[in-house]
């Protein structure tokens, strides 16, 4: 129980650990602690900036995906606008073609309609003056009475 | 366990008596009837009263050695580890020296609030080293002096936080860095914090100074000799329950679960003591450095 030169044995042996414990230990171990947590606060940031990234990119890729819907949507109208736009012009046509055809076929119908009654009238003409003269006999002044068959047969 | 030829007091005595080197006075009739010769000689002291005529002039050879041999353990295993720590995750004993050092650095924190690059080193040591010392109070109590003596080395005494010349070692160097401590920061603010307390009148100054040098240094003392104290009766009680084993066979079982029961408790014990001298050593400095 007695003081002696080991109290100033213990105490320079105490300076002695405390300094190296000051230069040697503490500052790297410190330092590494205090670089993982930077590591470790920086990968959870990294983290969260990667989720907020995720979710806008899905947020973009919804709002394409609604305007390719919308899009596509637009195109198939267009083209069924444009199908029945081309159905209606082509029954339009066809039925304008039709109509010229038919009336061109009347109006040749009718123009030989007309032909074959001019030729009807002149033979019925000729026919009806041989007729007469036959029946008649007689001298008939052709040219007086050509006006007369002539009304007669426009009449006919 | 207590020699064949030995009494209890006497196996008692010896494991508390330290193997120490010292000079003996002059005239001294050492243990064989010898005198020592004019200009006293430096010897290993044999028995209490060759260690009590040495003195002041005496080194306990034991503390010494274990407690710079813990220390250096300390330093080499902390110095490993620090080598070895990096930033990317730990493992083994690095996760336990991260540990350790975390929670001195959150105590330190708690408790001081200045920029001082000495504390929290300062801090580390003592607890780790305190730990270590009182850590040796778990081994047997005979085991390594009884080991020795065989050897033929004659005392030992293998606590060295039991042995007040290291506790009052440690005590009176942080009553240096508070001294110092307290000059650098408050300059003669640390002269009229000793004068003007707790009376502030110029007539006071003596009671005050009485005062005040007294509560200074009762700081070191109480720091100091509460470790020894503590650690001391722990291993008092541990030597006493040895020797109740050579009290008779019917003896043996029951001293054992008490050694057994004393050594679990201890553990509380030593690492609590380590932690009040590291605690109260941030206190005592933070109070150093805080200028009212």
């Amino acid at each position: 129980m007695n003081i002696n030169l080991t109290l100033f044995g213990q105490m320079i042996a105490f300076v002695c650990f405390v300094v190296f414990c000051m230069r040697f230990v503490w500052p790297p171990i410190i330092a590494a602690m205090a670089d993982r947590e930077k590591k470790i606060a920086d990968g959870l940031a990294a983290a969260d900036r990667a989720n907020d990234d995720l979710a806008a990119a899905k947020e973009t890729v919804a709002q394409e995906l609604q305007q390719a819907k919308v899009d596509a949507a637009g195109i198939v109208d267009a083209a069924n606008k444009r199908a029945s736009q081309i159905l209606d012009e082509a029954k339009e046509a066809a039925l304008s073609e039709a109509g010229r055809l038919k009336e061109g076929a009347m109006t040749e119908i009718e123009q030989e309609r007309q032909r074959t009654k001019e030729q009807l009238r002149g033979e019925l003409s000729a026919l009806t003056m041989q007729g007469a003269r036959k029946v008649l006999g007689a001298e008939i002044n052709q040219n007086s009475h050509e006006r007369l068959i002539e009304e007669l047969v426009e009449n006919w | 366990m207590a020699g064949d030829n030995q009494t209890v007091s006497e196996y008692i005595v010896h494991h508390l008596t330290n193997l120490t080197y010292g000079r003996l006075p002059q005239g001294f009739e050492r243990y064989d009837g010898s005198l020592v010769p004019d200009g006293g000689s430096w010897v290993m002291a044999h028995g209490a009263e060759e260690i009590s005529a040495m003195g002041f002039y005496a080194i306990h050879i034991d503390s010494m050695l274990w407690s710079v041999g813990l220390g250096i353990f300390f330093c080499w295993f902390f110095y490993r580890m620090a080598c070895l720590v990096s930033e990317d995750s730990p493992s083994g004993p690095i996760n336990f020296v991260e540990m350790v050092v975390e929670f001195i650095d959150n105590t330190v924190k708690d408790t001081f609030h200045g920029k001082n690059r000495l504390i929290a080193p300062l801090a580390l040591t003592i607890f780790v080293w305190v730990f270590l010392m009182n850590l040796m109070d778990l081994v047997p109590v005979d085991l390594i002096p009884y080991a020795l003596g065989l050897a033929g080395v004659e005392y030992q005494k293998i606590v060295p936080s039991t042995d007040p010349n290291i506790t009052m070692g440690m005590a009176v160097g942080v009553f240096i860095l508070m001294l110092f401590y307290s000059i650098k920061v408050k300059g003669f603010g640390f002269v009229k914090e000793l004068t003007m307390n707790p009376f502030n009148h110029p007539l006071f100054i003596p009671v005050n100074l009485f005062m005040e040098v007294v509560g200074l240094l009762a700081k070191p003392f109480s720091l100091g000799l509460r470790l020894f104290g503590n650690m001391y009766a722990g291993e008092m009680i541990f030597i006493l329950i040895a020797a109740l084993f050579s009290a008779g066979i019917m003896w043996v079982l029951p001293a054992a679960l008490l050694q057994f029961g004393w050594a679990i408790f201890h553990i509380l014990v030593i690492t609590l003591q380590a932690f009040i001298f590291m605690v109260l050593t941030v206190v005592y400095l933070s109070m150093a450095h805080e200028d009212h």
